[in-house]
């Protein structure tokens, strides 16, 4: 208190910083607030010191959940936030295998290869989020490259569907029931990637983004039904 | 002596301190180019510049020291007592090169996109007007036509004409020995949009027309709009003199409206001629092509009807051959 008031006294000079000074009897409090980014290095740390399981249950959900939104398509950022590229890998060389055995005996080279499928999804796909990129949409390039490549799963279950219909024979009727269902999956690959895609695009600009989405799977639709297994 | 070398070898660190500091530090990648002094681009200006800094600072501390010759001297030459210090700054110098280097490819890989930008911004409503207008000729060849610089519409009546070509392969079965079918559709496509819209802009600057690349590529690939239509008719119902009626009308108009603004934006009978006789050979020699290149059709009735003597394996070829003369020399 006394050095306090000697401060006082002293400080008449400058009367609005008297009491900043601090004399040495005085203890000094308080709280300090460390900032959340020093808990960093000890987060990163901890999900390398987990085990393998953990990280691959984790990343599993993850698709499966992606997996469930592109089958029901609603309005969900879940999709578009944690991009992954794990499920259109998956979708693609599944479906690449699957159209492989279409011309795999005979010598002329009718039917796509794996290297073909498997380029035209990817280059597609790249094709389509630099146009919509172009166009001015909000969307990052893998967001887009996650989107169109999980939308290929309806088109990978018509193919499923077609080897079974094709192992019961090839006439008209299973042609017709080929047709009736990539039709109704290539609709709901567009639809559901339209879902997604659309949003990040000036509105009235959509149709010019939807196009080649619709050209893109219309390839893929026209390449698994024109499959005939040799 | 000992301490000026160890004076030197200490500055460059402290020096470069700054950068060590960001590498050990929260995981950033990015080097700080705030320490370092930009002001040339070479290696070795920078070296001579810190040498000469650092030559001056040890002046100024080592003013009362008898040292001043043997400082020059290690200054001029680096003997083994700098070596410690150079090649510390070497290996940093050599990293921040690369970093340097990384950073401007990624930045000219983002700006190429961003050159492309405006040449995509288009509406819905302009890419129908444009697509019906790539039809209709115009009449005015008087003064220049416009034409617009954008990008959209022909890439995707490229796509276009890519999916319908893979449809008629498809369904004529047609055998690619050499490559696959995708990629003789993309490359046919593609080649002749690119190629030819080099090769006639080459052609219009050598006859002075006034037209840059990219309005050249954006008309031919808006008359490429008449061969999606033909293709996807024919290929679908196939008769041979449809075939042939669509090729003249739709593929004339199309072929017209290219000329004609072709014409409008050049000076000069022999000029003109060029230009137009040129562009309307490959364009409608390009629908024939697609035609029959990609489209075998076995039709054994027509066949038998002509009575070809050369055999089943060129039949629909001299039925072609047959009706493209009778028309020509009608």
């Amino acid at each position: 208190m006394a050095a306090a008031e000697g401060s006082g006294a002293g400080g008449s000079l400058f009367p609005g910083l008297a009491d900043v000074s601090i004399s040495q009897d005085i203890p000094v409090e308080g709280e300090i607030t460390v900032p959340v980014g020093s808990h960093s290095p000890d987060e990163d740390y901890s999900t390398l010191d987990e085990p393998v399981k953990d990280t691959i249950m984790r990343d599993l959900k993850a698709v499966g959940k992606k997996f469930v939104h592109v089958m029901y398509p609603r309005k969900s950022s879940a999709l578009l936030r944690d991009w992954d590229l794990w499920g259109p890998l998956v979708l693609c060389v599944s479906l690449a295998l699957m159209l492989q055995g279409g011309s795999a005996d005979s010598k002329d080279d009718g039917g796509p290869q794996f290297a073909e499928v498997f380029v035209i999804i990817w280059f597609g796909a790249v094709v389509i989020t630099l146009n919509s990129k172009l166009l001015g949409g909000t969307i990052s390039f893998f967001q887009s490259l996650c989107v169109l490549g999980y939308c290929v799963m309806p088109l990978t279950v018509a193919m499923l569907v077609c080897r079974l219909v094709l192992l019961a024979g090839a006439g008209t009727v299973s042609f017709i029931i080929r047709l009736i269902v990539v039709g109704a999956m290539f609709a709901w690959s567009t639809l559901a990637s339209t879902a997604f895609l659309a949003d990040s695009q000036p509105p009235n600009r959509k149709a010019l983004v939807v196009y080649p989405i619709f050209l893109f799977y219309f390839v893929i639709s026209w390449m698994i039904l024109t499959f005939t297994p040799q | 002596m000992a301490a000026a070398g160890g004076g030197r070898s200490g500055a460059p660190a402290a020096e470069w301190g700054g950068f060590e500091d960001n590498m050990q530090g929260g995981g950033s990648a990015v080097i700080d180019m705030e320490n370092m002094d930009d002001t040339s681009g070479s290696s070795f200006e920078d070296m001579g510049e810190m040498h000469q800094r650092m030559k001056e600072e040890e002046e100024e501390e080592a003013e009362g020291e008898a040292g001043a010759g043997e400082e020059e001297e290690d200054g001029e030459f680096l003997g083994m007592k700098g070596l410690r210090g150079q090649l510390g700054r070497q290996v940093a110098d050599q990293m921040w090169q690369v970093g340097k280097r990384q950073a401007s490819r990624a930045f000219s890989l983002y700006a190429n996109i961003d050159i492309l930008r405006p040449y995509f911004d288009v509406e819905p409503v302009q890419v129908r007007a444009r697509l019906l207008e790539s039809m209709i000729p115009v009449k005015m060849i008087n003064f220049p036509q416009k034409i617009a610089g954008e990008l959209y519409g022909p890439l995707m009546l490229v796509f276009t004409l890519v999916a319908i070509l893979l449809h008629g392969m498809k369904t004529s079965d047609t055998i690619i020995r050499e490559g696959t079918l995708m990629g003789t559709a993309i490359g046919t496509c593609f080649g002749y949009w690119l190629g030819v819209s080099s090769f006639m802009y080459f052609l219009a600057y050598l006859c002075n027309a006034q037209i840059t690349m990219v309005q050249m590529l954006s008309l031919l690939g808006y008359g490429l709009f008449g061969h999606c239509i033909t293709l996807f008719v024919t290929y679908n119902i196939h008769f041979h003199s449809l075939f042939y009626i669509f090729w003249l009308v739709v593929g004339g108009l199309s072929t017209l409206r290219m000329v004609a603004v072709l014409v409008s934006r050049t000076v000069g009978h022999t000029q003109r001629l060029i230009l137009c006789g040129t562009l309307a050979a490959l364009h409608m020699l390009f629908l024939l092509y697609l035609h029959f290149a990609y489209h075998k059709v076995v039709e054994a009735q027509i066949g038998e009807a002509i009575s070809s003597p050369a055999g089943t394996v060129n039949q629909d070829m001299d039925v072609h051959i047959l009706l493209l003369s009778l028309l020509l020399f009608s």
